[in-house]
């Protein structure tokens, strides 16, 4: 009886916040448009999230690219169909591990910075002060920091995908390496990589995490209790609910968009 | 300072306070308060460590909503404002963060414009001016330059204060501006204090248990303990009370009606042992 109790107040204590989540991020989209007016807000979040992650997604993008290289080499090769391993490098990435990727380190890097800043503003009454100022800090702090996200996270999920695809990664590996040829790894991406289908799908998807995760991380932050501690398990909630948060949806999204 | 006549019409009164009750969590903080500040002059808001001082402050701002009881600015009820008027009304008010409040990633300089870059389309040039002149009159204007974290305690909180008047408040509620000042900025912050007050006509709420420096610049007292109001009237009244709990307070006496210690068993029969076998 008493574990049935306890079941049912932690799961109405996740559709709480889920809920409570909901509103937060109503509240964050209808101040929007307010944004129009002070675009050198966002410009300078998406500078500040892009600083934090750029290197660590390049050198992800061409590690994965060198190893998607070197396995679909072997695979391929015992086909005798080395020549298709453009297609099968660009379609493994742009598709699945692009996004993903990205989206895994962007919440760990810049999304728990995001939570831990706006939990400490709010510990340290920066907060209070601006809304005694009677400056709204949802559009002041948290919009700029959440649209920033929405576009940061294509724009790293693009670097990433050239990295692991090109010369840097599973170009350098399939033809400097192991001796593809040029011509037969870049024909068969672009033959096999469509704009419609892939590339457009990829801004989807990165735009759609980019908004989890920020929107998790700012969520965390400002609604963190306003002590050390609480701003420490700010920070790793993020990281923890992003990371599965981005993994479900890509499922979702997965099958939506390649069904057909 | 002029002699007012203290006179109890409501509109010599910029906050109401009526029949206040809140709570936080489980902990009651105030079991029915009635405050007035009077427009114009310098109440304080007296009382030990931990009575809710902050906390009114919070709530004649409207950051927190009262669980019952009325909080009216200039005639308006804060209790029943939408965010907007609020935030309206918040332009009329400044208030000093007991921790300073500064904004971390903004130099000194843009802590202070920040409210009027905000709220104002004033030119570059006459934002300058006027944050200048606001670091000046709390001492600070060499360090227009530094990060808040390279300022101390005492420091940061001469920046909020510089801040808080960025935008020529009506009234300004100062949480603990004593702590942590040296004698001289003590000095000079009350004499600021006096002076925003008197040639600016501001009304001023000074929260604090510096009992010296607070009975020696308001108008007006008021000592809270406990979710009530003990006392008030102005200083002399409140030196002289007949209030052992306001003597014992404004004589920092250990011994008197306000418990310094946790309750606990008599000390005596706690030393003997009673229930030691
Ligand atoms: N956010 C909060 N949540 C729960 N309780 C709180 C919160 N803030 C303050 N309290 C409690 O409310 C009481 C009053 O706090 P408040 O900060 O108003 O005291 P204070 O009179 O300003 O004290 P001090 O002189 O030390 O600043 C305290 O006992 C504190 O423990
Ligand atoms: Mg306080």
């Amino acid at each position: 009886m008493n574990r049935l109790t306890r079941v049912f107040n932690t799961l109405f204590g996740w559709l709480a916040d889920l809920g409570r989540s909901a509103l937060f991020l109503g509240r964050i989209i209808a101040s929007l448009p307010a944004l129009l007016a002070k675009p050198r807000l966002v410009i300078e979040q998406i500078y500040s999230v892009g600083v934090l992650s750029l290197l660590i997604v390049v050198v992800a993008g061409i590690f994965v690219g060198m190893v998607l290289a070197l396995s679909g080499y072997r695979a391929l090769a015992d086909f005798g169909a080395e020549n298709a391993l453009g297609t099968s490098v660009a379609l493994v990435v742009v598709r699945e591990l692009g996004p993903v990727v990205t989206g895994l380190l962007f919440a760990g890097r810049a999304g728990s910075a995001l939570a831990a800043e706006i939990g400490l503003m709010k510990a340290t009454d920066q907060l209070s002060g601006m809304e005694m100022m009677a400056v709204d800090p949802v559009r002041r702090i948290v919009a700029p920091r959440f649209l920033a996200g929405v576009i940061a996270m294509p724009l790293l999920t693009c670097i990433f995908c050239v990295m692991a695809i090109g010369a840097g990664g599973g170009y350098f590996v399939g033809v400097d390496m192991l001796g593809v040829d040029a011509g037969a790894y870049w024909n068969g991406i672009q033959s096999s990589v469509e704009f419609n289908r892939d590339i457009l799908n990829v801004f989807i998807k990165s735009g759609v995490f980019g908004a989890i995760i920020t929107w998790v991380a700012v969520f965390q932050g400002y609604h963190a209790p306003p002590t050390s501690e609480g701003v420490s398990r700010a920070t790793t909630n993020t990281v923890v609910i992003a990371s599965l948060a981005i993994l479900a949806a890509n499922l979702m999204l997965t099958a939506v968009m390649f069904s057909g | 300072m002029t002699d007012s006549t203290a006179t109890t019409s409501t509109t010599d009164n910029l906050v109401e306070v009526r029949d206040l009750h809140f709570r936080l969590g489980s902990r009651v903080i105030y079991q029915g308060v009635d405050i007035d500040i009077a427009r114009g002059r310098i109440t304080a808001i007296m009382g030990p460590s931990g009575t809710g001082k902050t906390t009114l402050l919070r709530l004649i701002s409207g950051q927190w909503r009262a669980d019952s009881g009325s909080v009216h600015f200039d005639g308006q009820s804060v209790t029943g404002m939408s965010q907007k008027t609020l935030f309206e009304q918040r332009k009329r008010m400044g208030m000093l963060f007991q921790s300073g409040a500064l904004l971390t990633d903004l130099s000194v300089f843009d802590n202070v414009a920040f409210p009027i870059r905000e709220h104002t389309k004033l030119p570059e040039r006459l934002i300058r001016d006027i944050v200048l002149m606001k670091l000046e009159a709390v001492g600070l204007r060499g360090a227009r330059d530094l990060a808040p974290a390279q300022l101390s305690g005492g420091m940061a909180r001469r920046v909020a204060l510089a801040r808080a008047i960025a935008l020529d408040p009506e009234m300004i509620m100062y949480d603990e501006p004593f702590a942590g000042q040296d004698p001289i900025s003590m000095g000079v912050l009350l004499r600021l204090i006096r002076r925003l007050n008197d040639v600016l006509g501001l009304t001023s709420i000074v929260v604090s248990h510096d009992v010296k420096e607070t009975l020696g610049i308001a108008d007006y007292v008021y000592v809270i303990s406990d979710g009530h109001v003990i006392d008030h009237g102005d200083p002399e009244h409140i030196r002289h009370s007949d209030s052992a709990w306001v003597q014992q307070f404004i004589t920092a006496s250990p011994d008197g009606p306000v418990p310094f210690h946790y309750a606990d068993t008599p000390y005596a029969e706690d030393l003997l042992g009673g229930d030691r076998t």
